[in-house]
């Protein structure tokens, strides 16, 4: 469902990501992982379509379409979500209102009904719940005010709102408290059904205690060194990410 | 009267006869601004000498004034002898069809929802007598009547009820008070006048909507609205679809009156012309409107969203005259494209636990200027008096300007002031984060454009509010991408 075939991009004039090439399954859960700087939210910003994102060579095939043509509205609109490893805060506007606007921009285009205020208020509920989060909370205005955690939280019911084919979660567990790391792994376990490709980008191993991966891809220096089953953490957890360093540099 | 003042007179109805017959093959003055020209409007609206008097003086007293240039609003100097002073009822050509109507005013009116027959009428396209508008405005009339409100175009007023007009007539707005207000009280042509007795309460808002045929009165109205002890009304001005207009200069003035216990809440959703995209054309919005509370507990309230004009130039104010009495401004202001705003508020306390709010939300898009000019002046005699205001700038891109000039003034130490600014912009991050979430870019700007008006959106009545926002996404088409 996801194609990426010797991806290069930069960033101005930087080189950022050099060739990488990685393929995901419908239903496939994969995790990313690498040291700081090797390109990792590139990568993410890169499929979301960012602006300021270079792609120089390569190709980027989502559910057979050219995704690397697309605008970034329609590639979500496509099914394409990124929990940022940042989220943006968008005072003045309600979370509900926001996420109204963007559900039914989603469904539209997908071609299902438009919900109304009565199905929408519904379906928020139950997506709230299933995140863990307090009712106060998830009526607020976009990340306004939000803690570092709450933001995190809040991407995770969005992405349950949205109903992505293919989700990308950044650094997602960064910012979390022990609590809320479980809500939110159980929210997004809870969204794994067989169909929907992810790929989590994490710097512990604790994550994937939580949300256990079919597949482990280690990205350094703009490529995929790496690529191995959920045991390949465990490995880097213990032994770090010099040695890979060292055999992508020989 | 004095003898020189009645030989004045004579002389005058002598020349204004001239005037008269001489145009009224025409029905309309050759451009320039004389007192001839003066004496001809009153005498075409069959106006007692009074008000005619009351013209000529200010007409004189506009002789000595020069423009105002403390704005921060850039133009050409106006001809003032290049404008057509009676050609008020507007001349607008009436067209055969909507076919002959600009198209690119129709797409606009398409998405405002605008139905085709208020479109037509609009645009200035010939309608059927019976239009449904006019007969449910004259039931309104009725029901008014037999409460007494009195709610009549300015003209109509002058004759009907002349002594009420005399006696509220630039006590709030003198002749004097300034440039525009001062050439509005000479040659001013129509404009809507209501009164609502004691202890009336409006059963409807008040709309110039209603009255569309008549409030084509061109570019000097004239407004005045009394509301008598403990009564209420709601008056919403200007018709929400943006009209063309050919005119250039738009110098109006309204007064509000409110004694003890009485409530007037004004709306304006203004959508004149702007102007292209270069800055050409459009309407110079130089409007005087200002309100007294000259009862105790008495309270006035402006809600104005300004999406047009090429230059706006307006300060809606309020007097505070009454102890407990209070004011409120509640103001968006859009400029786009090579549009200039100099808008904002004065609340001038004299009573005492007088308290007044302003909340003023800008937006800048384009080449857009906006300025938030304010002055809170606190009187030695208002004891007790309270201020809250808030001003906040949105920036869309970065050719735009946002300023906010306040001023305050405070002569007693009792007094409390509040004031809350920020500015803020559109942000990349911001719009990648909505157009990740699957919005269009011009709905994500809208959406935080929304977001960002709501405190005053709120005060406006329920259509208005819609009409409101649909508006502001019109205007800011093209803002981003
Ligand atoms: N706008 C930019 N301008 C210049 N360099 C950039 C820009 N954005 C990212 N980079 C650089 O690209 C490289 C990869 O950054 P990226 O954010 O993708 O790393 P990462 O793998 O997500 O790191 P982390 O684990 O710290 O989140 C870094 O060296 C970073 O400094
Ligand atoms: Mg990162």
């Amino acid at each position: 469902m996801l194609e990426i075939d010797n991806l290069h991009a930069r960033v101005g004039d930087t080189p950022i990501l050099k060739g990488l090439t990685l393929t995901l399954r419908p239903g496939e859960v994969a995790a990313i992982m690498g040291p700081n700087g090797s390109g990792k939210s590139t990568l993410s910003y890169v499929l979301s379509g960012r602006p300021g994102y270079e792609v120089t060579e390569g190709t980027v095939r989502f559910d057979g379409q050219d995704l690397l043509a697309m605008e970034a509205d329609e590639r979500a609109r496509a099914g394409v979500f990124l929990a940022f490893q940042y989220p943006v805060e968008v005072p003045g506007v309600s979370n509900k209102v926001f996420l109204k606007a963007a559900v039914n921009a989603c469904r539209k285009a997908r071609g299902q009904g438009e919900l109304d205020a009565y199905e929408f208020l519904k379906l928020f509920e139950d997506k709230r719940k299933l995140v863990g989060m307090g009712k106060e909370l998830a009526s607020r205005e976009v990340n306004s005010g939000f803690s570092g955690g709450e933001k995190k939280r809040n991407e995770i019911l969005q992405m349950a709102m949205l109903d992505p084919k293919l989700a990308i979660l950044d650094e997602t567990d960064s910012g979390l408290d022990i609590d809320a790391l479980k809500a939110v792994s159980e929210g997004v376990n809870a969204l794994r059904d067989g169909e929907r490709a992810m790929l989590v980008i994490t710097h512990y191993q604790r994550l994937l205690d939580h949300i256990v991966p079919d597949t482990v891809h280690v990205l350094v220096d703009g490529r995929i060194a790496r690529t191995g089953g959920r045991e390949l953490a465990l490995e880097l957890e213990e032994r770090g990410y010099d040695w890979l360093k060292a055999e992508a540099a020989a | 009267m004095s003898s020189s003042a009645e030989t004045i007179q004579d002389f005058a109805g002598r020349r204004y006869q001239a005037g008269f017959i001489t145009d009224i093959e025409s029905d309309t003055v050759a451009p320039g601004l004389s007192e001839d020209v003066v004496r001809l409007i009153s005498a075409k609206k069959g106006e007692p000498e009074w008000l005619l008097d009351w013209r000529l003086r200010a007409y004189r007293h506009w002789l000595t004034l020069t423009p105002p240039t403390w704005a921060h609003v850039h133009h050409p100097p106006i001809d003032y002898q290049d404008i057509s002073y009676y050609s008020a009822p507007k001349q607008k050509q009436k067209l055969e069809s909507l076919d002959e109507v600009d198209p690119e005013l129709l797409r606009t009116y398409e998405k405002l929802g605008i139905p085709l027959l208020e479109q037509k009428m609009l645009a200035g396209v010939a309608v059927d007598a019976v239009f449904d508008s006019v007969s449910v405005a004259t039931t309104f009339k009725k029901k008014l009547g037999e409460m007494g409100v009195i709610f009549s175009s300015f003209s109509e007023a002058v004759k009907e009820h002349g002594e009420l007009l005399r006696k509220y007539l630039g006590t709030v707005v003198p002749y004097t008070d300034n440039y525009y207000a001062t050439l509005n009280s000479a040659v001013f042509s129509d404009g809507s006048f209501v009164f609502v007795p004691k202890g009336v309460r409006c059963p409807m808002e008040l709309s110039t909507y209603f009255r569309i045929n008549e409030a084509r009165t061109g570019q000097f109205e004239r407004t005045l609205i009394v509301a008598e002890e403990g009564a209420y009304v709601s008056y919403l001005e200007g018709c929400t679809a943006p009209q063309r207009d050919e005119n250039q200069l738009h110098a109006a003035v309204v007064e509000l009156v409110a004694l003890d216990d009485a409530e007037i809440k004004y709306s304006t959703v203004q959508n004149w012309y702007p102007g292209d995209e270069e800055g050409k054309g459009g309407i110079y919005n130089f409007v005087t409107k200002r309100g007294a509370c000259r009862g105790d507990r008495s309270k006035i309230s402006w809600t104005q969203v300004e999406t047009g004009s090429a230059i706006t130039w307006k300060y809606p104010s309020c007097i505070l005259q009454g102890d407990d009495s209070v004011g409120e401004f509640y103001s968006v202001a859009l400029s786009n494209h090579r549009q200039q705003a100099d808008t904002g508020t004065k609340m001038i306390h004299l009573g005492k636990r007088t308290s007044s709010t302003i909340v003023s939300k800008g937006i800048s898009a384009g080449h857009g200027v906006q300025t938030y000019r304010g002055l809170v002046r606190i009187a030695k005699s208002a004891e007790g008096a309270r201020n809250y205001t808030q001003c906040d700038s949105l920036l869309l891109g970065d050719r735009c300007k946002a300023d906010t000039v306040p001023y305050i003034e405070v002569q007693n130490a009792t007094a409390r002031l509040e004031h809350e600014a920020t500015t803020s912009k559109i942000s990349d991050d911001q719009l990648f984060y909505c157009m990740q979430r699957g919005l269009a870019a011009e709905d994500a700007v809208n959406l935080i454009v929304n977001g960002f008006c709501k405190r005053v959106f709120r005060e406006l009545p329920m259509e208005f509010a819609v009409e409101a926002q649909k508006l502001l996404e019109v205007s800011l088409e093209g803002a981003v991408g």
